[in-house]
């Protein structure tokens, strides 16, 4: 029963499904909307703000946006790429990414933001906050240096009685992941995995795997972010 | 014409940037005939002779003697280029940030596990002739203006190459995907 609607991206004239989500709409046509607290299918978090694209001239979130007929979407242009490179920034200095010393590196999202919008530096002075890393379940390292809120963990991995392993504590500028000690030290190594890989970043991670795929294999060593997705249009 | 002239240093880094600089190859011949070195660890020149063009400058600021450095460079060269990690944002040295100066001090001279029990007079070193350790690590453009910024742990050859190049012919940079790296 889905009605299928026009729109346009850039210029160019699209189909897609209405209601669903541009994000998901542009992506299957292999327009690349970036997104780091995206997951498709689930309800959406918008916290990010990485998808933002104009919508009939107005800025919006790509990701919690039901598409409409006869919108008029920006998404590659001077303006947004300056404003999600605004974004990147912002978040690097928000937390205490070494990208040198982080396991993650090579496949972070947040990285690789920072490789598609050529961020040779951020222009906003560093934070250095201080954060506890805990490192006391068998399976995961939590290393809240490096959580950038998206909230996938929280939303996606639960424990077998549907029960969140993770969740937000405090609000603001004290605002912290954190884990439920007794749940996450049951976590199998499957579980353990899926947490690393929903982390965009390197704030989950799986402990004795660390640095295994060489540098030059990694997944964004030679290949943007979202180039996966614009090979469909190609 | 004369050749541009070219100083480096070292701060709070690891000498990787300038291993790297190294890692450009035969294009050091090249190199050589494009600029003069002068106050730099490649030519061993210890002082300013005179003004230079392009400073690179390798390292954060982890002590006073970082800084005193850092402005003399910031002096003495009319562009500065922030080369590598360190120099961008601290780099591992800058894993200390947070941690208050005694509790770094105590730990890497008093209770670490390779001093533990051998520091038996707990000496903490504290020489006039020492820098003073600053209380965090500074990125270098929190210290001096900074023209340039060359990301990676090390910065790949090929972008320290494109950077110099297009300084020293005036034509814009080349910017591949594979030379922007954080690591
Ligand atoms: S999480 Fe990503 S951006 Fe942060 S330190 Fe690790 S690799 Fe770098
Ligand atoms: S730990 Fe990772 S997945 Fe969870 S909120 Fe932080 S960045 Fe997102
Ligand atoms: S992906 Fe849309 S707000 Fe994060």
């Amino acid at each position: 029963m889905s009605e299928k609607v026009n729109f346009t991206i850039d210029g160019k004239t699209l189909t897609g499904e209405k209601g669903r989500f541009i994000v998901d709409v542009a992506a299957e046509q292999g327009v690349y909307i970036p997104t780091l607290c995206h997951m498709k299918g689930e309800k959406p978090a918008g916290s990010c703000r990485i998808c933002t694209v104009k919508v009939n001239g107005r800025a919006m979130a790509a990701c919690t946006t039901p598409l409409e007929a006869n919108m008029v979407i920006e998404n590659n242009t001077p303006e947004l790429a300056e404003l999600r490179k605004v974004i990147v920034e912002l978040l690097f200095v928000e937390g205490n990414h070494f990208c040198p010393s982080c396991e993650k590196s090579g496949n972070c999202e947040l990285q690789a933001m920072g490789y598609r919008y050529q961020m040779m530096v951020p222009r906003f002075n560093y934070n250095f906050p201080y954060r506890e890393v805990d490192a006391s379940t068998p399976k995961i390292y939590l290393d809240r240096n490096r959580c950038i809120f998206c909230k996938k963990c929280v939303r996606a991995i639960k424990d077998p009685q549907g029960k969140n392993i993770f969740a937000f504590r405090n609000r603001g500028a004290h605002l912290e992941i954190n884990m439920d000690l007794t749940l996450a030290a049951k976590m199998s190594d499957e579980q353990a995995k899926a947490a690393m890989d929903i982390c965009p970043v390197g704030a989950i991670l799986k402990k004795e795997i660390g640095f295994n795929v060489p540098i030059g294999q990694r997944k964004y060593d030679k290949v943007p972010i979202g180039s996966e997705i614009e090979k469909l249009s190609k | 014409m004369s050749k541009p002239i070219v100083a480096t240093t070292s701060l709070a880094g690891c000498f990787g940037c300038h291993m790297s600089i190294l890692d450009i190859d035969d294009r050091i011949l090249k190199l050589i005939e494009l600029v003069e070195f002068n106050k730099s660890p490649v030519d061993d020149i210890k002082t300013f002779t005179k003004q230079c063009d392009i400073g690179i400058i390798e390292g954060g600021c982890c002590n006073s003697e970082n800084v005193h450095v850092l402005k003399d460079f910031r002096k003495n060269c009319k562009i500065l280029i922030s080369l590598g990690e360190c120099a961008i944002m601290g780099g591992l040295p800058a894993l200390r940030n947070g941690i208050p100066v005694k509790e770094c001090i105590e730990e890497a001279y008093l209770h670490g596990p390779t001093v533990d029990g051998v520091n038996t007079e707990k000496v903490l070193p504290n020489d006039d002739e020492l820098p003073m350790i600053l209380d965090r690590v500074y990125p270098c453009h929190e210290i001096v203006k900074i023209d340039y910024f060359l990301p990676g742990c090390p910065p790949r050859a090929d972008l320290i190459w494109n950077a110099v190049a297009a300084l020293v012919t005036g034509n814009e940079m080349e910017l591949p995907y594979e030379v922007i790296k954080f690591d």
